[in-house]
This record gives C-alpha cells, sequence and structure tokens, in this order.
C-alpha cells in the first residue's frame, strides 16, 4: 500500500537482530534524542508577559454591547439563554421606568444579566441566538480564580463600559454579509 | 579520639547532612527543569529568579497539607515508613570519602566521616533497609495499590542488588579492599575502574537505576498502573519524605558511582598544576561533587528518555540478561587477573 508520509515503518514479529536485542544502541540513539531537545527553542508563551496572538473571531470572554447612545442592548428576550446548550445563562427581566430611556434601548431589559463561566463551552451560541445583538464573544480570556463563586459573572463585568476609549470592538467579528446589511437603516432591527 | 577530631567530624556530619539535603532539594528543581528543557519547555520560572525558590515553596506546599492517615492502616508502620526511607537514605553518606585529607595547622583531617573496611557492605547493607521504608510504608497503608506497589519494590530491589553485588565483586577482585578509601585512592589520574571494569560498570549503573526506583524501573510507583504505587495513601510532608528520599537516594548513588568508577575526588592533572595540598583537596571535592551532578543529570537525562519497563521485562532483565553478565565480567576480570 501507498503510505501518505513515507515515514510509517513496516513492524512486525520478526526476529530482533542482536543489536537490537541488547537494547543499548536503541538507549544512546534516544538519549542523543533528548539531548537535542535540551537545546532547541522552546515552545512555551510566559502568559501574562507575551500573549498569544488570537484570531479576531476568537471566542472568549463575553461581552454585553451597549448601542452608540451608551444604552444596554440587552433586552432579557431569553433566547441567548435558550440557544445556551451548557445552561449557563440566567437573567431576570425588569420593566424600564420613565426616565431610565438613557439607560435601556428597549422597554423590557436585563436587571441581572449572568453567565458562569465554569459551565459555558464558549460555543458562541448565545452570540448567534441574540436578535439584538446584544452579546458577542471577544478575544480576551477569563482568569482563573480560587472560588467557584467568583467564575459567574455578572453585569459588572459582561456589560460593556460607557467610557468611549474602553469600549469593546465586536466589528472585527461581523461578516462583510452582515455589514453590508447593517448599512440598511430602514430594516427595524438596525436602528 | 582527640577533642579536635571529634569537634571536625561532627561538623563534618553536619555539613554533609545539610549539602546531602540541599542537592535533594535542588535536584527535585533540576528534574523538573530538564525534563522541561527536554519537552521544549521552560519549567518552573514563577518563584524567585529562575524559580530558584521552587524547591522550598514546593516544601511550604507540603507542609500545609491535609497530612491524612487512612483509618484501617496500622498507624505505628505507617508513621515509619517515610522516616526510615529518609534515615537510610541519609546515612548512607556516612562513609563516601568527600575529599582528600585537609591538613589545617599541622593535623590532618580526612574528608571522610568514617573510613568502614567494609565501606561497599555497608551501603548494600543501608540501601537493603531502604527497602523495609516503601514495604511498610505499601503494607502499613491497607491498600492493594499500595501493597502491589511495595511487592514491586521488593522483589524488584532483592532481583537487581545481586546483579549489583556481583558487578561489584568484580570490581573489588581488581581493587582487593572493600573499604571506599582505598578504592579511591587507587583511582589516582585516569586509573577510573571504568577503564577497567566497563561492563561491571554498565551493570552496576543499570542495577542503580533500579535500585533507586527511577525511571525507566520505576515499577514500585507507575502512575498510569498502580496509581502512586506504595504512598498512594500517603499524603502532606510523608509524602514529601517519600519523594525527598527518592532523590536523596540518587544523589548518594551518584556519590557512590562516582566514588567507585569515576575516581572520587580524583582529578587528573591536578598534580601537575603546582597547587598547594590543602587547595587541592577542595579542589577534588569540587570535582567530586561536578562528577556527582553530571551523574544525577544522567540519572534525569534517562528518566526523560526510556519508557518504563513492563514488569515481566524487568524482572527478566535482572535475572536473565544483568546476573549471567555479572558472572561473566566476574570470569573475564579473574582471568584477567591470573593472567597478568
Ligand atoms: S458561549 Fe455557548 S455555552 Fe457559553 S454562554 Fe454562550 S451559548 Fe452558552
Ligand atoms: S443577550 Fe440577546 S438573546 Fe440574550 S437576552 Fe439579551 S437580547 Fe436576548
Amino acid at each position: 500500500m501507498e503510505s501518505l508520509t513515507n515515514r510509517s515503518k513496516v513492524t512486525g514479529n520478526k526476529k530482533m537482530s542482536f543489536l537490537e536485542w541488547i537494547y543499548l544502541p536503541a538507549v544512546v540513539k534516544g538519549l542523543y534524542i533528548t539531548i537535542k531537545h535540551l537545546f532547541r527553542k522552546k515552545a512555551t508563551i510566559s502568559y501574562p508577559e507575551e500573549k498569544r496572538e488570537f484570531s479576531p473571531v476568537y471566542r472568549g470572554l463575553h461581552v454585553l454591547k451597549r448601542d452608540d447612545a451608551g444604552r444596554e442592548r440587552c433586552t432579557a428576550c431569553g433566547l441567548c439563554a435558550v440557544a445556551c446548550p451548557a445552561e449557563a445563562i440566567t437573567m431576570v427581566a425588569a420593566e424600564r421606568k420613565p426616565g431610565e430611556e438613557h439607560l435601556y434601548r428597549e422597554e423590557k431589559y436585563a436587571k441581572v444579566y449572568e453567565i458562569n463561566m465554569l459551565r459555558c463551552i464558549f460555543c458562541g451560541d448565545c452570540e448567534e441566538a441574540c436578535p439584538e445583538e446584544a452579546i458577542f464573544l471577544t478575544n480576551r480570556l477569563v482568569p482563573s480564580e480560587y472560588q467557584r463563586n467568583d467564575l459567574i459573572y455578572c453585569k459588572d463585568i459582561l456589560l460593556e463600559p460607557l467610557d468611549d476609549a474602553k469600549r469593546i470592538d465586536v466589528s472585527q467579528r461581523q461578516t462583510p454579509a452582515v455589514k453590508e446589511f447593517k448599512k440598511n437603516k430602514l430594516l427595524f432591527h438596525n436602528k | 579520639m582527640e577533642a579536635n577530631d571529634l569537634i571536625f567530624k561532627i561538623i563534618l556530619l553536619f555539613l554533609v547532612f545539610i549539602i546531602t539535603l540541599l542537592v535533594a532539594m535542588y535536584s527535585t528543581y533540576a528534574e523538573r527543569k530538564v525534563a522541561a528543557f527536554i519537552q521544549d519547555r521552560i519549567g518552573p520560572n514563577r518563584a524567585g529568579t529562575f524559580g530558584l525558590l521552587q524547591p522550598l515553596a514546593d516544601g511550604v506546599k507540603m507542609f500545609m497539607k491535609e497530612d491524612i492517615i487512612p483509618l484501617h492502616a496500622n498507624k505505628a508502620l505507617f508513621v515509619m515508613g517515610p522516616s526510615i526511607a529518609m534515615t537510610t537514605a541519609c546515612l548512607t553518606g556516612v562513609i563516601i570519602p568527600w575529599g582528600g585529607e585537609l591538613n589545617i595547622g599541622g593535623k590532618i583531617y580526612s574528608l571522610q566521616i568514617t573510613d568502614l573496611n567494609i565501606g561497599v557492605l555497608y551501603i548494600f547493607a543501608m540501601v537493603a533497609i531502604g527497602v523495609y521504608g516503601i514495604m511498610l510504608g505499601g503494607w502499613a497503608s491497607n491498600n492493594k495499590y499500595a501493597l502491589l506497589g511495595s511487592v514491586r519494590a521488593a522483589s524488584q530491589m532483592i532481583s537487581y542488588e545481586l546483579a549489583m553485588a556481583l558487578a561489584i565483586t568484580a570490581l573489588i577482585l581488581k581493587t582487593g579492599t572493600l573499604s571506599l578509601r582505598d578504592i579511591v585512592a587507587q583511582q589516582q589520574g585516569w586509573h577510573w575502574n571504568i577503564f577497567y571494569q566497563p561492563l561491571g560498570f554498565l551493570i552496576f549503573l543499570v542495577c542503580a537505576f533500579a535500585e533507586t526506583n527511577r525511571a525507566p524501573f520505576d515499577m514500585p510507583e507507575c502512575e498510569s498502573e498502580l496509581i502512586g504505587g506504595y504512598h498512594t495513601e500517603y499524603s502532606s510532608m510523608r509524602l514529601g519524605f517519600y519523594l525527598f528520599a527518592e532523590y536523596i537516594n540518587m544523589f548518594i548513588s551518584s556519590a557512590v558511582l562516582a566514588t567507585l568508577y569515576f575516581g572520587g575526588y580524583h582529578m587528573p592533572f591536578i598534580s601537575h598544576l603546582g597547587l598547594s595540598a590543602n587547595t587541592v583537596v577542595m579542589l577534588g571535592t569540587l570535582f567530586f561533587f561536578i562528577k556527582i551532578f553530571l551523574l544525577i543529570f544522567f540519572f534525569m537525562w534517562v528518566r526523560w528518555t526510556i519508557p518504563r519497563f513492563r514488569y515481566d521485562q524487568l524482572m527478566k532483565l535482572g535475572w536473565k540478561g544483568l546476573l549471567p553478565l555479572a558472572f561473566i565480567n566476574i570470569f573475564i576480570t579473574g582471568l584477567v587477573m591470573i593472567l597478568l
């Protein structure tokens, strides 16, 4: 049979030659291989100091987006929680009071929005399910914690900061088709 | 013995003890570094510069862990196991000649704590007692994995001790003495025993790996089959003692190997440099330690190269491979001795 890589060796229960039988040449060969690796370039990336480059569509820590006016986009429809295969998302909805229009985009908003990072498998289904473009996964990492409770992220961590400089850019995640669609301001969705 | 001598010996004793512990401590660090480098990683580098405080951190961690004695364990033996392993591991350092003789103010001080005329036998005795630590610990744990581990340890030690003793017998045929000091004294210059006893050295080396329970002969621990082998049930510093004893054993084995086969503290060509006698002795000790460290490195290098033997292969190698070889070695040595 033609081999794919030409690196495979045909083996069998053939009798070992004397050199193979005494095992030592093989040991020396192995030692030679390992000592070579001693001086190789190391593959380690020393994490906090050095960071590996992420793809723009990397699925890391979620962000709850605000719209351009700084209002929360999430309307607590619960579609993300339904879509989530890991059942990581919980939320409590609340009604927007008069005078809160600058805070929330729709009449209903999520008072509590929690993602349990221990359950989350970073599949991105929540992002896909959301009709409001309120939740996105980003190329940020979820740091490790000592307590399980600390890994249940609430809105204080998930919500995008108001500050313009600290806004989280997710435009990289959108395909050209989506971007094209978003130009059409007549659609209700894009208002 | 004069008071001076006594004080010197006591100081030496403490020094050897502390150095043994220090070397064992940093062997754990070196092991992780060597492993990492061989696997193209960096290894511990967070605690202190280059991770040099790592052994301390590990020690603190070990102490902080909960110390569990299983309900159905034999308490006394369970506690005794690690202590025996640790004690016997440290005891062997007593007869290693760490250096030549210092001349301080006209008095001669030997850098060996005691020179037994049966030094080689003493080593074997200590190694043989060392297995009790493992045996008792494994048996007292009342756990099948621990028991299996200790049974393996015992049978492995017995099988390999034979071949080891025979390899040494050939060496003793050549040297004609059991005292380590005399054996070292005979290896002045380049007259290292490894050149006269290459086969014996090979056998001894393989047996040393088996005796220290290190890969590729770490059957008693064998994580993939026996969880942790004899120390499965141990936790906290008791576990630390077992692991530590292994590193001390490695250090001592390297020291014994260097003494028996690599000329101990002798440094070829040093006598041509025209240094004062005391400097030569100091340099000799330094050189001895360099040899030891190289051997320790070799131990580690092998561990991260060769996969673990299967148990029947191990026994086959011991009884069908090394034992006959050792006999042949004795025979050849004897023949050469008669003919020359
Ligand atoms: S990424 Fe997947 S698992 Fe995580 S919260 Fe979203 S839907 Fe759930
Ligand atoms: S994030 Fe999106 S899908 Fe989830 S509740 Fe808010 S609006 Fe609905």
